[in-house]
């Protein structure tokens, strides 16, 4: 899988769970609490639906760094081919 | 001492989610009630009749809020937005700490702890638990989802005494008012049908279960052929008001909060005594200041359960004698169990308010145990100015609750 397309899963992810509109989505380096409105429970929630729809261990340490789109793609992309 | 007055009025039940549409179910004897087959699946569970809420939108909650509900905390929070809606409560009021909230339910949402609980048995572990799991399966779900929503400041509450969780909400509420400790509390109950419900009552020979193929023949409470109770949900929220405050701002009244007593038989975990109900009807009545004779009617507890319809209709028997109309609502919505307090209260209050009394649905034949006291097996139309609500639950846990037609 292309980050790309990675990219356009986990927005899909985002989107369903957190009902937020694809086109909040678009810019990588929309900020998750700031832009998206998403805070810490949120990110706890976030990683569990991560580690869950891409079948990989996110480290708590390496979550928390998160902050924009284009980090959580990393995170993931990272998680998913360690 | 405070009087303390209804002012607004929320309501999600299996006959509709509005006072429109409940008065007319009551009215006409629609039934609530249908079959839940997807239920057969459970293995060992021979009840698959219930009450189901259906036709209100969860979206009305913003996600952020609606993150940590069960469909028990969507029922609740949407009740108790239509009810301080109603009541005409500003929002910066409900921030001034002068309003409460008083909120009961039997459990938090069993749906989110069936699956909470499953992944922990399956997987043996907490990994893959969501964050927002535990605000859904938490005892006071209901009260806190609500409170956040709405920004109460004030006291919350959460009473959980099963059947009797939501009549001791609202008598909580009463009490912090008429001690003048809040202006305003946000009272009620809410439950969320689920098989394991069912289940519960069930395994204990309690659930209605020859009525599968005709649910709108059960329950039956008071008749010869009961069976048992038929599970269901809703949300059930009143707001009750200092009657000083409402009659200052020229709220609408829809009734007076006139007694409430809440007892403990102290004795069986799920046999009523008798002796307790009685004891709680009279208290309610001294809670009053009124005789026996004063009370126009009487909306019973009576779920179509043998030994509990028998010894209810017994004790009003023994207060009141044989001329006090007297009905269960359970025919037509069945058993809301944590919501059935406030639920009945409210459908008392509406009964009040448009001039008729609603029979027990399903009342063909009185059984001979349940005899002796005045049954309504039609609607009749009557002008009742003060009702006596009861509500008793496991643990021998009582309540009663006394509306009157004043205030205004």
């Amino acid at each position: 899988m292309t980050r790309e397309q990675l990219a356009s899963e986990i927005n899909a992810v985002l989107a369903a769970q957190f009902e937020l509109k694809p086109e909040s989505l678009q810019d990588p380096e929309t900020k998750l609490n700031d832009d998206l409105g998403l805070d810490s429970l949120d990110a706890i929630d976030l990683v569990v639906t991560m580690e869950k729809k891409f079948g990989c261990r996110i480290l708590e340490a390496e979550a928390r760094e998160v902050r924009t789109l284009s980090q959580l793609y990393d995170c993931v992309h990272k998680a998913k081919s360690p | 001492m405070n009087r303390v007055v209804v002012t607004g009025i929320g309501i999600l039940s299996p006959l509709g989610n509005d006072k429109a549409a409940v008065a007319e179910g009551l009215r006409n004897g629609r039934s609530g009630i249908r079959r839940m087959a997807e239920w057969q699946k459970i293995k060992g569970l021979q009840s698959f009749v219930g009450g189901e809420v259906t036709g209100f939108d969860p979206q009305r909650i913003p996600r952020p809020a609606r993150r940590t509900m069960g469909k028990l905390a969507i029922m609740a929070t949407i009740a108790s937005d239509d009810a301080v809606r109603d009541a005409g409560l500003a929002p910066e009021y409900l921030r001034s700490g002068r309003a409460g909230l008083s909120i009961g339910s039997t459990t938090g949402s069993p749906q989110s702890m069936s699956e909470s609980f499953s992944d922990l048995a399956l997987k043996g572990g907490i990994e893959g638990q969501m964050g927002t799991s535990f605000m859904k399966v938490m005892g006071h779900s209901a009260a806190a989802n609500a409170a956040v929503h709405l920004g109460i400041t004030g006291c919350v509450y959460s009473p959980t005494a099963a059947c009797a969780s939501s009549a001791q909400a609202i008598g909580l509420g009463y009490d912090l008012i008429r001690h003048g400790q809040q202006e305003v509390m946000i009272c009620g109950g809410a439950e969320e049908l689920h098989a394991t419900t069912a289940g519960t009552f069930d395994i204990v020979h309690a659930a209605s279960r020859a009525y599968n193929e005709s649910p709108d023949k059960t329950p039956r409470p008071f008749d010869a052929a009961r069976d048992g109770l038929a599970v269901s949900e809703g949300a059930a929220i009143m707001v009750l008001e200092d009657r000083e405050r409402a009659l200052s701002r020229n709220a609408c009244i829809y009734a007076e909060i006139l007694g409430f007593a809440t007892c403990c038989d102290g004795a069986h975990i799920a046999m009523p005594s008798g002796e307790g109900m009685l004891r709680c009807m009279r208290s309610s009545l001294i809670s009053a200041g009124l005789e026996p004779g004063d009370i126009d009617y009487i909306n019973a507890h009576a779920t179509g359960t043998q030994i509990g319809d028998a010894t209810e209709s017994q004790g009003i028997k023994e207060i009141f004698g044989g001329l006090v109309p007297v009905s269960s609502s359970k025919g037509h919505v069945g058993h809301t169990i944590g919501a059935c307090g406030s639920m009945e209260a409210i459908f008392s209050i509406l009964m009040m308010r448009e001039g008729f009394l609603a029979p027990t649905l399903n009342l063909e034949h009185i059984s001979e145990d349940c005899s002796g006291i005045n049954h309504l097996q039609q609607t009749v139309t009557v002008q009742a100015g003060k009702i006596l609500s009861n509500s008793f639950a496991f643990g021998g846990i009582n309540a009663s609750l006394i509306l009157g037609n004043t205030g205004r």
